[in-house]
């Protein structure tokens, strides 16, 4: 599914990513944790194409393609996702608005036909009950005065109605209440399927109860320095990043 | 999404930007008491008329251009235009549309207006006005049968003159700015709409404005009368062919809402904005003006993309006790084209009510400027007023500035004024785009979610072809 290779990335002149390699299968689901600032939401951003992030070197693929010559939105079309850690309002335009326009997007570019308003709707008024949202927050501007939890739920809601290849969730279980999380990781579990993976970026090792993760990776200093099955996040829990050597 | 893509992208495509290779009449540039005499002997005027216009000419004479519009742009050579073109078939005006030249007709299909009644916009009357004549008004019949009449300004001279001569100038006096004054001397032609007692018009009024010729200048004149306890909707578009040189549009436009009647004129204004460095485009100078006497309703709604230079503030004279002006507006400016637009509420009766939304969008290195006075005269008891003006800003050479006037002479009238300014953030196109949109098209999409307000007071039929002509506007405002 994605395949990266040795890849060092900059914001701003800064080298952030300095040498990373990951490697998720079809079907996989991966942890990343990593101290503050150790480039975590970097690296999903650069997977992402956010503009002002300079690729210096190595490669990255997504389902055998270069995912570092596309635009941002062949990305997205391609089947990359990125629920953000800090997702951002639109004002005035609808979430359903927003979230027909991307859906329509995406189809249109997998050759699919578009969804007629009625499926459409449907499959909205689903996706928000699936992540507890009320039918209300379709008419409201995209985030616009949700609160941080809401957020969360909502990038999960597009998420659902998009169905990606790649799903990169940048801490989308912070900032959570209890029952929320539980939701979310329910939510993540219906669309594990073979030919979807996920890349969970996380600080919790909580998270990893409800999603049993294939491997988890420790990113720090900008590059993955040890990686192991679900046992490595207790033992992370425990004892913290200190004891890992190379940690920034 | 960087600023240098924005920018890059305010390179649009001016759909409507052909010409017509028809043969005119076309009046020498030039401007004197004998180029008004030649207007007014051309369409048969009679002498009053004629001396009422040049009566206007000499007070323009003496007036000055206004110079307080936040709009640069070089001085207006007046004699280096021609007042007057006519497609030549029309001297002797088509009885028909059989009779009108069908290269004109062609004009207006490509323009997505088809004047053939079966094409025709399903419930909509239009008056198609080209260069300095009124082509053809369709559905005539059918408005006549209700008692509405619909006509160009010149037909009224002659079939309606009682009413001309009561209402032309009761609004916008010849004087009133220099504009107003050279557009009531040589005004060439426009709409005119009665609508008698009680009648709500059955159908959209429209009238669509072209500018064909070279170096000739646009000075049409439309003036609508709803009687006592009627009802109208009115619509007018503009376009124009893309020229190096500036051209010259000073439009007046008259409305009087009589007791109880209610109006509602809306402006989808797309004229050649000029190119993406500014050359060419039209000067659109005009001058708008309603009167609601009791319990009556004027609304101005106005999209307006195009012109390279826009200096038009619809107004409202609430002279009726319980009289109410609305005043909706989406005005966007790309590359080098600059507007300074806005309202005026003059509240003069009674428990009158005024509402202004504002909607500016600025994109590439344009300027974009609101400009609204409310007035609360001291008889204007218990009057209010409500304005909301927003401004978005594309890309970070372009500007959005604000110049509200408020006036209240009356302890008990409220006014209330909000604004705000946003800008399309590149956080927020990046989210459109990683959730598969193209930049353009998430423009677009929260430029049309910023005007929703405005868009949903336009008549049906004309709200989506708002939305589109936004986006067309836009294209290259983003790369
Ligand atoms: N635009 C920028 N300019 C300068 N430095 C930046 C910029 N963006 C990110 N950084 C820096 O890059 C480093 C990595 O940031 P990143 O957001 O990837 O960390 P993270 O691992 O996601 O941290 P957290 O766990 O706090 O979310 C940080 O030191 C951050 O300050
Ligand atoms: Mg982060």
């Amino acid at each position: 599914m994605l395949k990266i290779d040795n890849l060092h990335a900059s914001v701003e002149n800064k080298a952030i990513l300095k040498g990373l390699d990951l490697a998720v299968g079809a079907g996989e689901v991966h942890a990343i944790m990593g101290p503050n600032g150790s480039g975590k939401s970097t690296l999903g951003h650069v997977l992402a194409g956010r503009p002002g992030y300079t690729v210096t070197a190595g490669s990255a693929q997504l389902l055998g393609q270069d995912l570092l010559t596309l635009d941002t939105e062949e990305r997205a079309h391609l089947g990359l996702f990125l629920a953000y850690q800090y997702p951002v309002e639109i004002p005035g335009v609808s979430n359903m608005e927003f979230l027909k326009a991307s859906v329509d997007a995406v189809r249109e570019h997998r050759n699919e036909p578009a969804l007629d308003s009625v499926s459409f709707m449907k499959q909205a008024r689903e996706a928000c009950k699936a992540v507890n949202l009320d039918q209300a927050f379709l008419k409201r501007g995209v985030n616009e005065g949700f609160s941080g939890g809401e957020k969360k739920r909502n990038e999960l809601m597009q998420m659902m109605l998009l169905a990606p290849k790649l799903c990169i969730m940048d801490e989308t279980d912070s900032g959570l209440d209890i029952d929320a999380l539980q939701v979310v990781a329910d939510g993540i579990n219906a669309m594990r399927s073979p030919d979807r993976s996920f890349i969970l970026v996380t600080h919790y090792q909580r998270l990893l109860n409800f999603i049993k993760p294939d491997r988890v990776h420790v990113l720090s200093g900008g590059r993955i320095v040890k990686s192991g099955d679900h046992s490595l996040a207790l033992e992370l829990e425990e004892r913290g990043y200190a004891w890992l050597e190379d940690v920034a | 999404m960087s600023q240098e893509h924005i920018e890059h992208a305010i390179r649009k495509e001016y759909a409507a930007g052909f010409t017509t290779d028809i043969e005119s009449d076309t009046l020498p540039p030039g401007l004197n008491e004998d180029t008004i005499r030649f207007i007014s002997g051309r369409k048969n005027e009679p002498e009053w008329l004629l001396e009422w216009r040049l009566e206007a000419y000499r007070d323009w004479l003496k007036m000055a251009e206004p110079a307080w519009a936040h709009v640069n742009y070089p001085p207006v050579k007046f004699n280096e235009i021609s007042y007057f073109s006519s497609p030549k078939a029309m001297k002797d005006r088509p009885q028909s549309l059989d009779e009108v030249d069908p290269q004109l007709i062609e004009t207006y299909n490509k323009l997505g207006i088809p004047l053939h009644e079966q094409a025709a916009l399903a419930g909509v009357a239009v008056d198609a006005v080209f260069d300095s004549v009124s082509v053809t008004t369709t559905f005539r019949e059918k408005l006549w049968e209700a008692g509405v009449i619909f006509c160009s300004i010149s037909e009224a001279v002659h079939d309606y003159p009682e009413l001309i001569k009561k209402y032309l100038g009761s609004v916008v006096p010849r004087k009133d700015n220099f504009y107003a004054a050279l557009n009531s001397a040589v005004f060439s032609d426009g709409s005119f709409v009665y609508i008698p007692k009680g009648v709500r018009c059955p159908m959209e009024l429209s009238t669509y404005f072209r500018i064909n010729e070279a170096n000739t200048g646009q000075f049409e004149r439309t003036l609508i009368v709803a009687d006592e306890g009627s009802h109208v909707s009115y619509l007018e578009g503009c376009t124009a062919p893309m020229r190096d040189e500036n051209q010259l549009h000073a439009a007046v436009v008259e409305l009087v809402a009589l007791d109880g009647a209610e109006i509602k004129y809306s402006t989808v204004q797309n004229w050649y904005p000029g190119d993406a460095d500014g050359k060419g485009g039209i000067y659109n100078f005009v001058t708008k003006r309603g009167v609601a006497h009791r319990d009556s309703k004027i609304s101005w709604t106005q999209v307006e993309t195009g012109s390279a230079i826009t200096w038009k503030y619809p107004s409202c004279i609430l002279r009726g006790d319980n009289s109410v002006g609305e005043f909706y507006s989406v005005a966007l400016t790309n590359n080098a084209q600059q507007a300074d637009t806005g309202t005026k509420m003059i509240h003069l009766g009674k428990n009158t009510r005024s509402t202004i939304i504002s909607k500016g969008i600025s994109a590439g290195k344009s300027s974009n400027a609101y400009r609204g006075l409310v007035r609360m005269s001291p008889r204007a008891e218990g009057a209010r007023n409500y304005t909301q003006c927003d401004s978005l800003l594309i890309g970070d050479r372009c500007a959005a500035h604000t110049f509200p006037y408020i006036e209240s002479r009356n302890p008990s009238a409220v006014v209330e004024h909000e604004a705000t300014t946003s800008k399309v953030s590149d956080d927020q196109l990046y989210l459109c785009q990683q959730r598969g949109l193209d930049a353009e098209k998430a423009v677009s999409m929260i430029v049309n979610g910023f005007c929703k307000e405005v868009f949903r007071e336009l008549p049906m039929e004309f709200a989506m072809e708002a939305g589109k002509l936004l986006e067309v506007s836009l294209e290259g405002s983003v790369g």
